[in-house]
């Protein structure tokens, strides 16, 4: 269901109510609204892109981590348990694989052509990401949901107890919206900290600012050390290929490991060993392990890997070609809003979460939550989300469109002290870039340089926070908006790993080169200016403000 | 990047303005324009949406290359992308057939 075509040309801003608002449209918001739908609520969806094409799945291709009922579960779920860092939960790792392989029976049953395996019986552990979005988007719309292309989401309406709904801009009639709701699903993905990869340019931490303002906690911030192999310059950073990479300097001087062995395979254990040659100079890669059979598999598999080959054009199986590590920030680190609930509620009344917004602690602790995991994650979560959201929407009734809100949104939007021009976005972006990208400060971390990046970030927040304004368009408004979310989201992930005083996972620690049994469990943040981190063991401690 | 929209293959359809998740283009009520070239995601989708394959993204996300229509015309890259999928005139198709499986296989 769409909106008529007066509503559409109407330049005045547009007010809606619903049960249940989803606040993205990457596959974990398709599917809160399909499961809110089916459970009887009105729903609209409202994505800062185009539910089909926007977020981190629709331009790639991604694995399921697909587990099949039976015995053989517990085991596969403990053995994977054992790399999540300790961190995870075996409940919530047995209940996602469940409900995802349930769901993506029910997509083979509404006819998403999947490919057949050897045996010919058909293969539900991938999705083409551009086919399986498309393919969301038609079953969202006939499930008369809702949706508003174009119209990302800024702040929430909050009535002093619970979540009222939320405000954004439609950026392409340049006015502002309004939807009350009974219940609100967040799924607006991770942070990208605006780095040149696919699917990012949406993913600058928006949900995670507007759940802090109400009050949500965070956590596993610091689990954003995840970087990926891609071909220098490219936005593709995918790293499959790359398992069957050799890697050289420009002269063509194989690079060597610690123990004199040639590099290769670079998304394995040598990962690390590659960051620290890039440090030093630039890396070069050919996909030279890769037999005949194997190469027309990966083409014909993984094409978008090709296109920056094709269009250069270079061979990537016989020649060699300059690579880059980008980073990933928290797509796929593995923090995120926290989760409180069963049904994915945050510690915020109406308010739900899912996909790359949540923290994915819970299934994949302190490991990349990519490769499989966290596209599982997205859609479990996303249909247990919006079971949640309907059930809480069902309860409440009409209240939520009766009582009087306010709107919460702050930094970028509502500057505390007075607004000043010479603080653009783009100032502001690539300062705390300067701090979460380089390998040398956020791959290898060390307590020392860590403080150093916090000063930096913490005073830029203080400029952000009193004088960052986007007045103007509604395309302003959002720039400024997005900068402010990323800034947080840059000071969220410094704080959290400051606080945890040891190496595990993806969070390297030079000074603590190993694992505290004492640390092994997750650290909450809480708060947007000031922010408390907290954990199971040391209980409250503030740590900036 | 998003570097060309070409004006002999375009049907002026807007889709490309509708399903940039990165708000690339503006409508003009004639052939669409790259209106914020630097907001350019390189996902590649426009081009495989795109019913006429009138669209081509150059393969560096940094910054633009500044390729002309002839060079891709020449070099045969217009809809090599959605060639490459399976999609066909904007429309889904090939899934049927990614071999990944097999590479999953092989990847461990
Ligand atoms: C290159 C790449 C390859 C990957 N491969 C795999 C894989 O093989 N296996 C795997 O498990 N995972 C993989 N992942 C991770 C997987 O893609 C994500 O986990 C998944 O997309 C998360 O779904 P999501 O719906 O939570 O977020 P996304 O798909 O990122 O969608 C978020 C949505 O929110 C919208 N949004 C953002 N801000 C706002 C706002 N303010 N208002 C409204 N809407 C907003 C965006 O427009 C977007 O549509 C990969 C990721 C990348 C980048
Ligand atoms: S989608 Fe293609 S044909 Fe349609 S307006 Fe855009 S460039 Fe032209
Ligand atoms: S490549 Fe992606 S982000 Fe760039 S113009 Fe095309 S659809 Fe938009």
């Amino acid at each position: 269901m769409g909106l008529n075509r007066k509503e559409l040309a109407d330049k005045s801003s547009l007010h809606l109510q619903t049960d249940v608002l989803v606040i993205g449209g990457g596959p974990a918001g398709a599917w809160a609204a399909l499961s809110a739908a089916q459970n009887g609520a009105r729903v609209i969806l409202a994505d800062k892109g185009y539910l089909g094409t926007s977020g981190a799945t629709a331009p790639s291709n991604t694995g399921t981590w697909l587990v099949p009922p039976g015995d053989n579960r517990t085991n596969i779920v403990e053995r994977r348990w054992q790399r999540t860092g300790n961190l995870a939960d075996q409940r919530w790792m047995l209940r996602t694989v469940d409900q995802a392989y349930e769901n993506l029976l029910k997509l083979a049953e509404w006819g998403y052509p999947f490919p057949d395996d050897e045996d010919g019986r058909l293969y539900i552990a991938n999705l083409r990401g551009p086919d399986y979005m498309a393919f969301m988007r038609r079953r969202v719309l006939k499930a008369g949901v809702t949706v508003l292309d174009h119209h990302p989401a800024v702040e929430f309406y909050f009535d002093g107890e619970a979540v009222t709904g939320a405000a954004g801009v439609d950026r392409q009639r340049d006015r502002d919206w309004r939807v009350d709701a009974g219940a609100v699903v967040l799924a607006t993905g991770g942070c990208a900290f605006h780095e040149r990869i696919l699917g990012a340019a949406a993913l600058t931490g928006d949900g995670h600012l507007m759940a802090a303002e109400a009050g949500a906690s965070l956590s596993g911030m610091e689990f954003t050390g995840k970087y990926t192999l891609a071909p220098y310059g490219s936005s593709l950073n995918k790293g499959l290929p790359f398992r069957w990479a050799s890697f050289y300097r420009e002269d063509g001087t194989p690079i060597l490991d610690a123990d004199g062995r040639p590099l290769q395979n670079g998304i394995g254990e040598r990962e690390k060993d590659i960051a620290r040659a890039m440090i030093e100079a630039p890396v070069y890669a050919v996909l030279d392990q890769a037999e005949p059979a194997l190469q027309d598999w990966l083409r014909r598999g993984q094409p978008n890997c090709f296109v920056p080959y094709d269009r250069a054009p270079v061979d990537p199986f016989a020649e060699m070609f300059r690579v880059t590590f980008r980073a990933e920030g928290t797509v796929r680190g593995t923090g995120g809003i926290r989760i409180a609930t069963s049904d994915c509620g945050t510690d915020v009344p109406a308010l739900y979460v899912a996909g790359d917004a949540s923290s994915r602690e819970p299934l994949v602790g302190g490991t990349s939550g990519g490769g499989g995991p966290n596209s599982s994650w997205a859609i479990a979560s996303g249909w247990w989300s919006g079971q949640g959201a309907a059930a809480y929407a069902r309860r409440r009734g009409d209240t939520a469109f009766c009582t009087s809100s306010r709107p919460l949104g702050q930094a970028g939007l509502r500057p505390a002290a007075l607004a000043k021009g010479a603080l653009t976005p783009r100032d502001v972006i690539d300062s705390v870039r300067a701090e979460v990208i380089p390998l040398e400060k956020n791959y290898f971390r060390e307590g020392g340089r860590l403080q150093a990046s916090f000063d930096k970030i913490d005073s830029l927040w203080a400029d952000v926070k009193n004088h960052l304004s986007g007045e103007g368009t509604a395309l302003t408004r959002l720039k400024a908006r997005e900068a402010a979310a990323i800034a947080a989201s840059g000071r969220w992930s410094i704080v959290a790993a400051l606080a945890r005083t040891e190496s595990r996972g993806m969070h390297r620690r030079s000074d603590f080169k190993t694992s505290d049994p004492a640390l092994a469990h997750s650290i909450t943040l809480r708060g947007v200016d000031d922010i408390v981190a907290s954990s199971a063991e040391q209980g409250q401690r503030e740590v900036a403000s | 990047m998003i570097e060309v929209v070409s004006e002999s293959r375009c049907v002026e359809c807007n889709i490309c303005v509708k399903v940039c998740p990165a708000n690339v283009f503006d409508a003009t009520g004639g052939v669409p324009v790259i209106a914020r070239q630097d907001d350019c995601q390189t996902c590649f989708l426009c081009e495989i949406y795109c019913p006429t394959d009138a669209l081509y993204v150059a393969e560096r996300a940094d910054g633009p290359l500044a390729i002309t229509e002839s060079d891709v015309e020449e070099r045969g890259l217009f809809g090599s992308y959605s060639r490459a999928l399976g999609w066909k005139r904007g429309k889904p198709g090939g899934s049927e057939l990614d071999p990944t499986h097999r590479i999953r296989v092989a990847q461990v």
